[in-house]
């Protein structure tokens, strides 16, 4: 008796999961071409070079697409077609590397090397102007044409460096 | 008999290359005046020869020579004169003779130069642009040799494969050798830099003498770009211009070190400093070169494994090595000589500021290159392959490219040797707030996105600052001397044309700066399956679906072809005919159709891909604003690097 209850129960949720499917099928006219892009932009090809899916021309992407606008009737999230992708076909299908492990390079390296150069070229700075400091320790006496601008006009100050700019040019 | 007599001459042509090469190292050691200008002689005799060999391929080319592989690969009997000629460049073989014509080009007209005040670069000139050359004519001679003959046995075939028809665009046909200009060229700064290093001279001379060589190089490279975007958006049909694609990137990686370099050269020739980091520079730009011409030569971006089976890539990944750890050793030989004469004084000074902008460019080059790199070293290390696409890149650069905004608008207003805020400060308060137009402007016009709002004033105040250099230096020299302010305005540009031609470069990069804007942040589109008489509503715009033809082309090509009326609040704006061409060959082509207008491009395209049927038809319908200002500044670019590198009549004869 027990057993007939498991089969019994087991036909109504089968029988269930058809009515889902039949109506998820009536649904499929629903999903628009765009709904289909909006994913398939955010993918990539998983056969062609660097091709996104939208916008890739062979028969395989088109079935592609068929298969995400079916996963949409079906009532899937975004993440869940995307994460069907990944499973079935790589990481390569995402327009980025997934952020762990060995792909969390891709994001640290550049952002390290940067803030290395910063660095160097800050301390360069620092450098220079301490020799400038002893430089000008060393003679104190050296006009400058820029001080004595500080004090004036802007545009004097301007056309002061403008014509000095056209005299070094001769 | 022809193509023998081609194979013969391309192997001559590397004997000569090789005995100038050898020559002018040894009579460099000899100290003999008279071997050096043998060599210089030698050399001279590669654009002849290597023009003579190509002059046969065109021929085998224009006469349909099917028994040659690379005439047959390249072109068809339906194909017109024109782009059987283009076909010298259609393919991996011709490309690099075309590339090694180029050059030798250049290697010519730098070795018929007066060289009385350099004669001791000479033989290193020589010996630099000599070994690329041969480098490249070897990769023809040993491995991809353009006049090779169908295999013996086999029937000659009746007609040729034909070139791709993404090739035939006519911006396709002038955009490889815009690039491959641009590329070609920095070889002659590189080799002067290199001849510097080896002679000992330390001073700027190499600079001085390779300054134009090196804007017509940046201004070929940048045009290339330029026109392979244009391309990309005539012919690729999906909506953009730029995608971040490997390609795109080894274009441009060169252009960001010799944009940088470009920059800083005017330190070294100012101030006498940075002299080190020039070097630097101009081999990574050089290396960068040959090494973009790997990456799309070798196969080495579809796999790791592409790489390994295709012949020319591993020489190629051994020249580049070679050019980088010779280069460096070199620069560290001469480090010490390389001292700066004067030191940075203040961080806000011109030359403090372009270090900046230095910083900026190779931060862009760091994200580019790691970007493109990283999938092949993901392969290599874990075997599993990633993509790294445009959010990634757009993501990273978006915030430098900004900042280059910024330093743009302020770099021209600050002194050679010393700025304070102060100084700054006081001269940049009136650009800045006229600048604060441009986003008020934009918000009344309903946007609110705050990139763009910053993007669009950093925009204006680029313009703003560069149009008031110009007027302000024409007023105050047309104070002085009486003259009216538009000759005093032309004076003034023909005297400094590097200065004047620079803010004009500046303008049209913030121009282009407006397009990107627009199609990044506010480009919307829809796809719909049509039937006759339906319509689409997108961004205003509704554009109704009239009729459907379906037709043979002369040349051979069935062309699907669909007309669409265009309208914006009832108001007829005219008709646009999408097309989707299928050449013989099977070759398929969509043609995107365009209305263009200052505001916004309605770009509309057959998705023939996704199948017509009797009843529907399905297009994609796109809204780029401002796409427009992308060609604009364009061309805007083109007018100022040429005032830039046209000849100065003062300049002193180099």
């Amino acid at each position: 008796m027990k057993k007939f209850n498991i089969l019994l129960l087991l036909i109504i949720l089968l029988s269930l999961f058809s009515i889902g499917t039949v109506a998820a099928q009536g649904g499929t006219e629903e999903i628009s071409d765009d709904e289909v892009n909006a994913i398939a932009s955010q993918l990539f090809c998983p056969v062609c070079e660097n091709t996104p899916l939208d916008v890739c021309e062979t028969q395989a992407c088109k079935q592609w697409r068929e298969l995400i606008r079916l996963q949409l009737s079906e009532g899937a999230t975004e993440a869940e077609v995307k994460q069907y992708f990944v499973d079935n076909y790589g990481a390569r299908v995402l327009s980025e590397p997934p952020r762990e492990g060995f792909s969390l390079l891709v994001y640290f390296v550049p952002p390290v090397i940067i803030l290395l150069g910063i660095f160097i070229l800050f301390r360069a700075f620092k450098q220079w102007q301490k020799n400038d400091e002893d430089e000008a320790d060393a003679s104190t006496t050296e006009a400058s044409p820029v001080s004595a601008s500080e004090t004036s006009d802007p545009e004097d100050d301007y056309l002061a460096r403008f014509e000095e700019e056209l005299r070094k040019k001769d | 008999m022809l193509p023998s007599l081609g194979y013969g001459i391309l192997v001559i042509t590397l004997l000569v290359l090789i005995y100038s090469v050898a020559v002018a190292i040894y009579g460099e050691v000899k100290k003999s005046a008279a071997m050096v200008e043998s060599a210089r002689r030698a050399m001279l005799l590669a654009l002849p020869l290597i023009t003579v060999a190509s002059a046969i391929l065109i021929y085998l080319l224009i006469n349909d020579r099917y028994d040659v592989e690379y005439v047959w690969s390249v072109t068809n009997r339906s194909m017109p004169m024109y782009l059987k000629i283009t076909a010298w460049w259609g393919g991996q073989p011709g490309s690099l003779l075309f590339w090694s014509w180029l050059l030798s080009s250049f290697t010519s007209a730098v070795t018929l130069r007066k060289w009385d005040r350099d004669r001791e670069l000479l033989p290193w000139v020589l010996v630099v642009t000599g070994i690329t050359l041969a480098f490249f004519i070897s990769l023809n001679v040993f491995f991809e040799n353009p006049f090779k003959l169908v295999p013996a046995g086999v029937s000659i075939p009746l007609d040729g494969r034909g070139l791709n028809p993404l090739l035939r665009h006519p911006g396709m046909i002038i955009h490889p050798p815009a690039q491959y200009l641009g590329f070609v060229a920095f070889t002659i700064p590189f080799a002067f830099a290199i001849a510097a290093l080896i002679t000992g001279r330390t001073d700027d001379r190499w600079i001085r003498i390779t300054r134009r060589w090196t804007l017509w190089a940046w201004l070929f490279l940048s045009l290339g770009l330029v026109l392979g975007m244009r391309w990309a958006y005539d012919v690729l049909g999906w909506g953009g211009y730029w995608g971040w694609d490997p390609v795109e990137i080894a274009a441009l990686m060169p252009w960001l070190t010799g944009t940088a370099f470009l920059h800083s050269v005017m330190i070294q020739e100012k101030r006498g400093m940075l002299k080190h980091w020039n070097m630097i520079l101009i081999i990574l730009t050089f290396d960068l070169v040959i090494f973009g011409t790997f990456l799309t030569r070798s196969g080495v971006l579809s796999s790791v494994h592409a790489f390994a089976q295709s012949e020319i890539g591993p020489l190629f990944f051994v020249f580049i090595v070679f050019i980088f750890v010779a280069s460096f050793a070199l620069l560290i030989h001469r480090w010490v000589d390389l001292k700066s004469e004067t030191e940075m004084k203040s961080m806000l000074s011109r030359e403090a500021l372009f270090l900046l902008n230095n910083l900026l460019f190779l931060s862009i080059l760091v994200v580019s290159f790691w970007g493109v790199m990283f999938p092949l070293i993901s392969e290599l290390f874990t075997g599993s392959k990633v993509t790294v696409g445009p959010p990634f890149y757009e993501r990273a650069t978006g915030p430098l490219w900004g900042a280059l905004m910024l330093l743009m608008g302020v770099a021209p207003l600050s002194a050679w040797g010393h700025s304070t805020i102060k100084t700054l400060g006081r001269s940049i308060w009136k650009p800045a707030v006229a600048a604060l137009i441009a986003p008020i402007w934009a918000l009344i016009a309903g946007i609110t996105n705050w990139v763009a709002l910053i993007g669009f004033t950093l925009i204006a105040l680029v313009i703003t600052v560069s149009i008031r250099e110009f007027w302000r230096g024409a007023q105050a020299r047309s104070k002085r001397s009486g003259e009216s302010f538009f000759s005093e305005l032309w004076k003034l540009i023909k005297r400094n044309r590097r200065r004047y031609g620079g803010y004009i470069i500046h303008i049209s990069m913030v121009l282009m700066g407006i397009g990107i804007i627009g199609i990044e942040l506010f480009q919307s589109d829809t796809q719909q399956h049509l039937g006759i008489g339906d319509q689409v509503e997108l961004a205003g715009y509704t554009v109704q679906y009239d009729r459907l033809d379906q037709f043979r082309h002369e040349d051979g090509r069935f062309i699907t072809r669909g007309e669409m009326s265009l309208s914006k609040d009832g108001k007829d704006l005219g008709t646009l005919a999408p097309r989707y061409d299928l050449y013989p060959d099977g070759q398929p082509m969509t043609i995107p159709a365009v209305r263009s207008t200052l505001v916004d491009d309605v770009y509309i395209i057959l998705v023939n891909w996704e199948g017509i049927t009797a009843e529907s038809t399905p297009f994609k319908v796109y809204h780029n604003p401002l796409v427009k200002w992308v060609w604009i500044g364009g061309y805007v670019f083109i007018a100022g690097i040429i005032i830039a590198a046209w000849r100065d009549e003062e300049e002193e004869k180099i």
